[in-house]
């Protein structure tokens, strides 16, 4: 190893490599390991207490882990490039729903035709019954096909033109997925998620993997895990990348990017493309870990929440859109648990109980946190570690 | 014909709510180059108000009227001082993006304050029709597009003839050197904020008029983005030519489609403001009245 100071960069490999030190690369590894013992239902000793994580914190961890790949793909769009989308609760919608269709069961009955004067059969829900290794890139390229339909809208509008027209993009989709019941099935009714069937390998059942016994949670789990680590590691090298720097000139001042020769429609066509391919295999697999899906839930809000996400996290970093997808997904226990204080005892926690319930203080918080952190702290989590790095790393001559 | 015309009747009083609401998030647009995303927070808080002091208070609507145009103006002020003042000179997206997050915290106020069931508004109008040439119009829709007429109006002669709305030009012209020529440019920012917030206070008013107010009312003041992107954020005049583009499409889609299109679903005509805004959007990015972006490397 070359001997200097530490901390010095000197060279372009090393400002953009993944991990700039061994010492980052040791704690990432220590961090990858805790969330796995964490999540397959260990307990990590610290001393002064033991941390571990009961079944519903698996679940919201388990939902973090999906819901963070949607929320790199937002970061990719929003936070690299600069166009501000609203719209990523309908990409999400789509990536679900296609899964639904090609990997559920199918639903028919068989009604009286009045015409032919015969039973005809007449189809309730569509349902291919595929593997999951069609259907959950099929999600994702469907996303990506919506995207690629709504770019040429968004690439000639600038600015705030375009978060209305994804914004509206929201609502005919929400009005579409409620309407097209065969697909949907239905408001208030949904469908159940395609069985997560890999070649015959079942994630959502219990079975002996390598002489251990998993049940689904753990399952889920592994899944979500290696997925995110994947889409994780892809969008940090598409941010190293050409395309990448070509998405952050894009976002620091487009027209003096197309002056430098970037074409601004085929670079924000991508943008749009791949964040939404990241939503699709998201939106496919989130609703897997209820098990039910909802037309009526690709509103407004869902992508209020996943705009919060990479406000709170960060904005165009991996780790930051992690941070705040976590952060987000784990609000409700937050707030849950902080009802129980005695501080906050005015929070009632009865759903019918008054002002404030545990939602209402849910939904305030949300809003709250995306208003301080972009008065405060618009660099996010992601900010607030790196000061607090830099703090210790110059201890004692923090100054 | 009867129907068409009746239809038409509808689309031009659902306008002038529109036109209500879109003015507000032009007059913030202009002075402060802000999307104020938390307008339809705005309606819903002023509509409570009003119906908070019909109701539950018990006073005559008038005498309600005027304590909620203070009210919902104090709110502007404050929403504006507490959230935006901070945020002056930051990239128009992160602004945007907070007004989004004061929507949330606030609607869970007003929410909460309204409670779960239709509260009436406690207007004078209820649904008292007239009969003019054998159409029937509810009065509380004259009521709306004459107060529509009227506000607009005296918006409009306000930003013409006083000295506040000049210096309000000026500052919606450049804020640096409105500031160099003794405009107060804060006082600005809240006097819009104000004038927003009464603005959709009467859009939420005529929302709950004869039917009464419920969280569905929101979904009105979101509809009136269409509106503003129509007709181009910086132009009132815009604002209303799409209010009236967007109202008329509305309602005569819920008047015919089922007939012709059922196909579409129901309540596909929650959705055709939408669907305009991308046609309009496809064929002039800046809205049929917006100023196009002139830019400098």
């Amino acid at each position: 190893m070359r001997l200097g100071r530490p901390g010095l960069i000197s060279d372009y490999a090393t400002d953009t490599a993944i991990f700039r030190s061994n010492v980052a690369r040791f704690w990432f590894l220590v961090l990858l390991v805790a969330t796995v013992v964490l999540g397959l239902g260990g307990s990590i000793p610290l001393g002064f207490m033991t941390l571990s994580l009961d079944g519903e914190a698996t679940f919201y961890l388990i939902t973090t882990l999906f819901a963070a790949i949607a929320a790199i793909g937002l970061n990719l769009v929003t936070g690299v490039a600069g166009q501000v989308s609203l719209g990523h609760a309908f990409f999400l919608g789509v990536g679900g729903f296609t899964a639904a269709v090609l990997g559920g069961l199918g639903e028919t009955r068989r009604v009286f035709d009045l015409a032919s004067g015969d039973f005809v059969e007449q189809v309730l829900l569509f349902g291919f019954e595929l593997d999951m290794l069609i259907w959950l890139p099929a999600a994702g390229l469907m996303a990506a096909l919506a995207g690629l339909i709504v770019a040429p809208v968004a690439f000639r509008l600038r600015g705030l033109y375009l978060a209305v027209v994804t914004l509206g993009l929201v609502f005919l989709g929400e009005h579409l997925f409620r309407e097209w019941d065969v697909v949907s099935g239905g408001v208030g009714v949904g469908r159940p998620t395609p069985p997560l069937s890999l070649l015959g390998f079942r994630f959502d059942q219990p079975s002996e993997v390598l002489g251990m016994t998993l049940d689904r949670q753990k399952k889920l789990f592994l899944l979500g895990f290696v997925l995110l680590l994947i889409f994780g590691l892809a969008a940090k090298n598409l941010m190293r990348s050409k395309i990448g720097r070509a998405l952050s000139a894009i976002r620091d001042r487009d027209l003096a990017a197309s002056m430098m020769g970037i074409d601004l429609s085929r670079y924000k066509t991508v943008a749009f493309v791949i964040s939404s391919f990241f939503a699709g295999v998201a939106g496919a697999l989130i609703y897997t870990v209820i098990g039910r899906i909802l037309p009526e839930s690709f509103n407004l809000l869902l992508s209020v929440e996943y705009i919060a996400m990479i406000l709170i996290g960060g904005v165009a970093t991996v780790s930051g859109a992690v941070m705040g997808a976590a952060f987000i997904t784990f609000l409700p226990l937050i707030v849950r648990t902080m009802a129980g204080f005695p501080l906050f005892g005015f929070i009632s926690t009865s759903p019918g109980g008054g002002f404030p319930t545990v939602a209402h203080i849910e939904e305030i918080l949300f809003g709250l946190l995306i208003v301080v952190f972009l008065i405060f702290e618009p660099l996010g989590l992601y900010g607030i570690w790196i000061r607090i790095r830099n703090y210790w790393k110059a201890w004692p001559f923090s100054y | 014909m009867t129907q068409l015309i009746q239809t038409l009747i509808n689309g031009v009083s659902l306008a002038a709510i529109y036109a209500l609401v879109a003015v507000g998030f032009v007059i913030i647009f202009k002075s402060t180059q802000v999307l104020n995303f938390a307008q339809p927070a705005l309606l819903l808080l002023g509509a409570l108000w009003v119906t908070y002091f019909t109701t539950v208070v018990g006073i005559n609507f008038w005498v309600s009227l005027i304590i909620a145009i203070a009210l919902s103006a104090a709110t502007g002020v404050f929403v504006e001082r507490t959230a935006l003042r901070p945020m002056v000179g930051k990239p128009i997206f992160a602004v945007a993006i907070m007004t989004i997050g004061l929507n949330t915290m606030l609607t869970v106020f007003a929410l909460a304050g309204l409670g779960i069931d239709l509260r009436p508004i406690g207007e004078p109008w209820g649904l008292k029709t007239i009969e003019f040439a054998g159409f029937v119009i509810a009065q509380r829709q004259v009521a709306a597009l004459v107060t529509a007429v009227v506000l607009t109006s005296a918006l409009l002669v306000f930003f013409k003839y006083s000295r506040m709305g000049l210096a309000m030009r000026a500052a919606a012209f450049d804020q640096e050197v409105a500031l160099t020529q003794g405009v107060s440019v804060a006082a600005v920012f809240a006097l819009s904020w104000a004038l927003s917030a009464v603005f959709a206070m009467f859009g939420g008013v005529f929302v709950g008029a004869g039917v009464g107010i419920d969280r569905t009312a929101a979904v009105t003041a979101l509809k009136a983005l269409p509106v503003v992107i129509v007709g181009g954020l910086d132009s009132i005049g815009g604002a209303l030519v799409g209010a009236l583009i967007i109202g008329i499409a509305e309602t005569l889609t819920s008047t015919y489609q089922q007939q012709f299109l059922p196909q579409l679903g129901t309540g596909f005509a929650q959705v055709v403001p939408y669907l305009v805004m991308f046609v309009v959007l496809l064929v002039r990015p800046t809205g049929l009245f917006g100023t196009e972006e002139v830019e400098r490397v």
